[in-house]
């Protein structure tokens, strides 16, 4: 535990800058068709670039931050899942897609405001990558409530990259199924693709994930300067339009900002003294709670394999040390024909964090190890998340791993996406008592 | 005539030990249907399915989250944590849904197994590079057996392994050709015990059982009503408490003529077709199968699979089951339903199970849902 001390703050000057840009990403999707574009929707997942070379005026929807935005609102929220529910969909699956089925359903589609639009924008193609259960069978049984759009993912269950025996026949296996991408978004469009397009797309995109990585890294400082609520207003554009000029150079600004920060000892939290990380996505209508454990005993989220490495690229030094890892055109790969573009893409998209812990518990062990020595962390908070499987498989074994090194561990249950599977009020009792359990006294008796 | 069948399925622990005692080979555990026999086959190992014992136990509680990961994948780790599969040599999952392996994870991490081996079979079965990829798979689990057991696994290894497998599938095809009698000679339980024997035996003995059951089926008259014919349809399902419910128990008569599940038929359905290259034979033989849900995209090929199941058996109600919180049937179910209902003009009944049946209830149940598609005054 840190000394008791008061570290300076300051109020992040890129905060506006990323609430206008996701704001623009949905209003873009919506009016699409005004201006002659293209609409997609798929998994956050999917290989964002590849539709880029449709078209500068190529726009998306990603599901499962659209599921998020939904679950905040919460009575809206309530509406899609119980339409969802009344159509045979069962309760218990990802709580992003029974938002996004429902609101199909509904024919009903939020704003990030709040607005509620009476026609959902129906997609020109639905485009998905596919590693855990839902992916793919989302997209395909959402074409065919929205009347017959086809769907096209890629799989990418070849064992966690790159830590895998062939990797040059998993990027043959996943560079096949992008070529075949493309041939179906060409079909669909009727449009020419431009690879040129295509690979300034693939730039922008792993730029973003980059620069996202090295701004986590800096959470590895105390105090931290960024905490977990804040970051996932922050990530949440490399969910939504990473292969976007915008998005990189926003990443770009907030990386000089987060180093600066951390060079002057800028915290988030002024009275840092207890660092915890979280596992799985949080309850996002419930995002309360990690200010709670702020106020109330100067505990902060410094981040979590999820929040850094959804979206973010990360590499290991030898020793072990986690550092960014650097987008191809910063590490001399030629990016000058598309199969170049492609395969470069594949491998760098690959090392996904949460690819690989999809298929390998011990990559989620060893990276949460990590995370713990790394960033300084003296417990791990654990969502319990019934709205996401591939999030919470091994979750348990995580907490075996880090009890055996007599890291405190804290379990709560809940639902990322489905309010009626989260009690606020149990949970914030069950980290009062867990935090005194470690010896923290509440600020605020102090 | 079926005692042998069920008797493999009652002890099949036994079963296991003896075999390994008799031949002095190795036996693995395997955790899901995608894994390929004709290699373990090949490598003279006997693989035999993991399942469930259908009892709680507390034992998985701090490995896998209970409420929201199936019933089947929790109680298979529940049996290896109990040391009911103490006589395996290894275990090897071939990836298919995120609950089942987290089973494997599990295993390996508290069981310790002389070998583990996990196969990154491809979820995408209809894009152009499924064959190649999982032929590369291939490749390394056959290196993997061989440095193993110590020795090359040959060609004619491979050709005893396929052919091993691909006489066990037509003869289970054979007999259930009988169920598409008017009055089939073998029950819907009877036939689930042929196919889960087949699982947890040696191919080789149990096809001469099989044999023997054929040649008998002609002459066979079960003595009871056929009643509607019934399908079930969904996962994982060795609950043959609820197969003799439904066959035996209830005021109406019915009987179950095919199921789709990979308990059942869609484990055997397809044979190898040789190749010059074995292993591309075998890895399309995978990738062709009846698929599981969670790999039937983006096209639903296996729609077609249960249409063709519904005609040539004769279906008139089909019992769409699913286990407690299995995603890829709960993504499949709704357009499934519809399926049935739009397309075929079929009526469905869901049930969810758990690894209890409760069979009180689901007698009500299925007994309510027979009435609803016969004429009962």
């Amino acid at each position: 535990m840190g000394e008791e001390k008061v570290y300076p703050t300051e109020p992040l000057r890129c905060w506006s800058k990323a609430k206008e840009l996701r704001f623009k990403y949905y209003k873009d999707y919506v009016e699409a068709k005004e201006k002659g574009g293209i609409r997609w929707s798929g998994s956050a997942w999917a290989f964002n670039a590849i539709p880029s070379g449709l078209g500068e005026d190529v726009y998306s929807v990603t599901g499962e931050p659209y599921g998020a935005t939904s679950t905040y609102f919460e009575n809206f929220s309530l509406q899609c899942l119980e339409a969802a529910e009344k159509a045979g969909i069962a309760r218990d699956l990802c709580g992003y897609l029974r938002n996004y089925w429902g609101g199909l359903l509904l024919d009903k589609f939020i704003m990030p405001d709040g607005t509620i639009l009476d026609k959902w924008p129906v997609a020109d193609f639905l485009f998905s990558s596919h590693v855990c259960c839902s992916h793919a069978k989302w997209y395909q049984h959402a074409g065919e409530l929205e009347g017959g759009i086809p769907l096209q993912a890629i799989d990418v269950s070849v064992g966690p990259y790159p830590n895998i025996p062939d990797r040059e026949g998993a990027l043959r296996y996943i560079v096949q199924q992008m070529n075949e991408s493309i041939e179906m978004m060409q079909e669909v469009t009727g449009r020419d693709y431009s690879d040129e397009l295509l690979i300034e797309a693939i730039k922008n995109e792993c730029r973003s994930f980059s620069l996202w990585a090295e701004i986590c890294t800096y959470n590895k400082n105390i105090p931290a300067p960024l905490d977990e609520k804040t970051m996932y207003s922050l990530y949440v554009l490399t969910t939504l339009n990473p292969q976007r000029k915008e998005v990189a150079d926003f990443y770009h600004e907030l990386r000089d900002e987060v180093r600066d920060r951390a060079e002057r000892g800028i915290a988030a939290v002024a009275q840092e003294r207890y660092r915890v990380i979280t596992d799985s996505q949080p309850p996002w209508a419930a995002l309360q709670v990690f200010r709670h454990m702020e106020k109330e005993y100067g505990a902060v989220s410094v981040g979590s394999w999820y929040t850094f490495g959804l979206m973010g690229a990360f590499d290991e030094e030898s020793d072990g040390t986690i550092v960014p890892f650097p987008p191809p055109q910063d590490r001399g790969l030629s990016l000058k024909t598309r199969e170049e573009a492609l395969q470069a893409y594949a491998d760098y998209r690959l090392r996904n964090w949460g690819w690989r812990i999809f298929q390998s518990v011990d990559e989620r062990l060893r990276i949460t190890n990590q995370l713990v020595d790394q960033w300084k962390v003296d417990a791990l908070i654990s969502h319990l998340n019934k709205g996401c499987e591939g999030t919470s498989i091994g979750i348990l074994e995580a907490r075996l791993d880090l009890l055996k090194r007599n890291v405190p561990v804290l379990t709560f249950e809940g639902n990322m996406a489905d309010t009626r599977d989260f009690d606020l009020e149990r949970t914030l009792a069950r980290i009062d008592t867990f935090l005194d359990g470690v010896g923290l006294k509440k600020l605020t008796s102090q | 005539m079926n005692q042998k069948f069920q008797d493999w399925v009652d002890k099949r622990h036994d079963y296991a030990r003896e075999w390994k005692e008799r031949t002095g080979g190795k036996v693995v555990g395997y955790l899901c249907t995608y894994a390929p026999a004709e290699i373990f086959y090949a490598a003279d190992i006997l693989p035999v399915r993991i399942l469930g014992g259908h009892k709680p136990s507390s034992l998985v509680e701090p490995h896998i989250y209970g409420s929201m990961f199936c019933p089947f994948c929790r109680d298979c780790l529940s049996q290896g944590l109990e040391g009911k599969y103490d006589y395996l040599d290894g275990i090897m999952i071939a990836q298919s849904c995120l609950h089942i392996r987290q089973t494997f994870w599990s295993w390996e991490k508290h069981i310790p197994m002389d070998y583990s081996y996990y196969l990154y079979m491809p979820h995408s079965t209809q894009s152009n590079g499924r064959y190649a990829y999982l032929h590369g798979e291939l490749v390394r689990f056959k290196k993997s057996l061989e440095d193993w057991i110590g020795r090359e696994i040959t060609p004619e290894d491979l050709d005893r392994g396929i052919e091993i497998c691909n006489t066990n599938r037509q003869l289970l095809k054979q007999a259930y050709d009988f169920r598409k009698k008017e009055a089939p000679p073998i029950t819907g339980l009877e036939a689930l015990e042929v196919a889960l024997a087949s699982q947890l035996t040696d191919k080789r003995e149990h096809s001469q059982a099989l044999e023997e059951l054929i040649a008998e089926l002609p002459e066979r008259n079960l003595d009871r009503e056929t009643g509607t014919r019934l399908m079930i349809v969904g996962s994982e399902d060795d609950d043959r408490e609820f197969f003799e419910m439904v066959e035996q128990r209830l005021s109406l008569p019915a009987t179950l003529v095919i199921e789709e599940h990979c308990t059942g038929s869609r484990d055997f359905w397809n044979q190898v077709v040789p190749q010059e290259d074995r292993l591309m034979a075998i890895s399309a033989r995978y990738i062709d199968r009846p698929s599981c849900p969670s790999k039937d995209w983006p096209a639903r090929q296996r729609f077609d699979h249960i249409a063709a199941l519904v005609k040539d058996y004769g279906v008139e109600g089909a019992i769409v089951m699913q286990q407690k919180f299995c995603d890829p049937h709960e993504l499949d179910i709704p357009a499934l339903t519809k399926f049935f209902e739009e397309e075929l003009n079929i009526p469905t009944y869901f049930l969810e199970f758990d690894i209890t049946v409760p069979a009180g209830q689901f007698a009500v149940r299925v007994e309510a849902f027979l009435e609803t598609m016969v004429d009962l005054f």
